[in-house]
C-alpha cells in the first residue's frame, strides 16, 4: 500500500471538499422541497388524502419529462419533485467526484469500478426497468 | 384526512423517528414505515418510497460530519457498491411483484434482527494482518492515523463480505431502507473493519446506493410528493437535531428503551402481514 502521510492527507481534502458538496446538495434540494411544500400546502390543505391503494398513476410526477412539464406550469408538486430529484443526484455526483480522484491517482482499476457503478444507476434511469 | 392535517403528523412523525434513528443509530426509515402503513394507512408502496429518499437526505447530510469522525475507504466502499446497486436496483424493481404482506414481515423480521444489533455490544476484530488475495488485488487494506501513529488494517473474507452487501442491497431495494445494520455485519464482522473505517464507508454507500434504487421507485409512481415531503423534511431535521445532542447525550439506556419500542413495531407489522390487514 501507498497510503503514506502526504498521500492520506490528499484524501482527506477530497473527502472534506466532497462532505461539503453533498451537504450543499442537500440544502439547495430541500429548499426547493419546502418551497414546493409551502405552495403546496397554500393551494391543496384542504383537499382530501387517500394513499391507502398504490396507484402507479396517481403520482403524475414519475418521468423527468412530466416533472419538467409541471415546472413549467409553477406546479407546486412538480416542484417537491424536482427537489426530490436532485436530492437523488446528489449522492451519484460523489462517484463522479471519485472516479476523477482515481484518475488523478492513476487507479485504472478503480476508475472502472466506478465507471462500472456509474453504469448500473444510469440503466435504472431507464424506464424500462418498471414494467 | 385533509392534506394539511396529514402533513402535520407525518412531519412530527418523520421528525421524531429522524432524531431517534440519529441518537441510536438505527437510521430513520425504520420507524417512518411502521408509522405510515400501520397508524395512517398509508400503503407500503408509497412508504418505501418516502423511506428510501429520506435515507438519501439523511446520509448525505451527515457525509460530511463523519469526515471529521472517521476514514471512509473509497476503494473498499466503491468496491462494495458494485454489489449494492445491483441488488439494489433488483430489489427495487421486484418489489411490487411481491404481495404487500409479505414484505411487511420480511420488514418486521429486519426490524427486529436491527433492535438487536442496535443493542449488542459491538467488538472490533480488526487486526493488521490479511493474506486475502482479493483483498490484495483490489487494494482494499489501508490505514488511519490515531493518536499513537497510524494504525494499518487488514480487509479479510472479501467474497463473503462481498455476498453479504448483495443481500443487504436487496433488503434496501425492497423495503426502502438503508438496511444499516447488515452492512454493519459484512464489515465488521466478515470483513473485519475497525469501526472508524466501517461506519463512515457505510454510511457512503447508503446514499449511492439509495439513489439507484429511488430511480426505480420514482418511474413507477410510487415517490409522491405529497408523502414524500413531510417525510424527507422531518427525518431530516430530525437527524440534523440528533447528530447535535449527539455529542452530550448518553445513548446506553435509550438504545434498549427504543430497541423494545422497535421490536413492538416489528411484531405489529409482521402480525399485519400475517393477518392480510395491510
Amino acid at each position: 500500500m501507498k497510503h503514506t502521510g502526504k498521500h492520506y492527507f490528499a484524501d482527506k481534502d477530497i473527502q472534506i471538499i466532497l462532505g461539503t458538496l453533498l451537504r450543499v446538495g442537500v440544502i439547495a434540494s430541500m429548499t426547493v422541497v419546502f418551497v414546493g411544500a409551502l405552495i403546496y400546502l397554500a393551494v391543496h390543505h384542504s383537499d382530501q388524502v387517500d394513499y391507502s391503494k398504490f396507484d402507479p398513476s396517481k403520482s403524475g410526477y414519475s418521468s423527468f419529462y412530466a416533472i419538467a412539464q409541471g415546472l413549467s406550469k409553477l406546479d407546486s408538486r412538480a416542484i417537491i419533485q424536482f427537489g426530490t430529484i436532485l436530492l437523488i443526484f446528489t449522492p451519484v455526483t460523489r462517484i463522479v467526484f471519485s472516479i476523477f480522484s482515481f484518475l488523478i491517482e492513476r487507479d485504472y482499476l478503480y476508475v472502472l469500478i466506478g465507471l462500472f457503478v456509474l453504469c448500473i444507476i444510469l440503466i435504472s434511469l431507464s424506464n424500462k426497468l418498471v414494467g | 384526512m385533509s392534506v394539511l392535517l396529514f402533513t402535520i403528523i407525518v412531519l412530527a412523525g418523520a421528525f421524531l423517528a429522524g432524531l431517534l434513528g440519529s441518537l441510536t443509530g438505527l437510521g430513520g426509515g425504520v420507524i417512518i414505515i411502521p408509522l405510515l402503513t400501520l397508524a395512517l394507512g398509508v400503503d407500503i408502496h408509497y412508504a418505501i418510497g418516502a423511506s428510501i429518499i429520506s435515507v438519501i437526505a439523511t446520509s448525505s447530510g451527515s457525509a460530511a460530519a463523519y469526515v471529521k469522525e472517521g476514514i471512509t475507504n473509497i476503494r473498499i466502499g466503491m468496491f462494495l457498491e458494485i454489489a449494492t446497486t445491483i441488488s439494489a436496483v433488483l430489489g427495487a424493481v421486484i418489489t411490487v411483484y411481491i404481495n404487500p404482506d409479505y414484505i411487511a414481515v420480511l420488514f418486521g423480521a429486519i426490524l427486529l434482527f436491527s433492535a438487536a444489533m442496535m443493542v449488542r455490544k459491538k467488538v472490533d476484530h480488526s487486526e493488521e494482518s490479511s493474506a486475502g488475495v482479493l483483498a490484495n488485488f483490489f487494494k482494499l487494506n489501508g490505514s488511519y492515523p490515531t493518536a499513537e501513529g497510524t494504525v494499518k488494517y487488514g480487509v479479510h473474507n472479501v467474497a463473503g463480505g462481498f455476498l453479504m452487501m448483495f443481500v443487504a442491497g436487496i433488503i434496501s431495494g425492497l423495503l426502502g431502507i438503508g438496511s444499516g445494520a447488515l452492512k454493519v455485519v459484512a464489515m465488521d464482522n466478515i470483513m473485519r473493519l475497525p469501526f472508524k473505517v466501517s461506519t463512515t464507508t457505510s454510511n457512503f454507500m447508503m446514499g449511492v446506493t439509495a439513489a439507484a434504487s429511488a430511480i426505480v421507485y420514482l418511474h413507477r409512481g410510487q415517490i409522491d410528493p405529497g408523502i414524500a415531503m413531510p417525510v424527507t423534511l422531518g427525518v431530516l431535521c430530525g437527524a440534523t437535531v440528533g447528530s447535535k445532542l449527539l455529542v452530550r447525550t448518553k445513548t446506553d439506556k435509550l438504545k434498549v428503551v427504543f430497541a423494545i419500542v422497535v421490536s413492538f413495531l416489528a411484531i405489529q407489522m409482521i402480525y399485519n402481514g400475517l393477518a392480510g390487514k395491510l
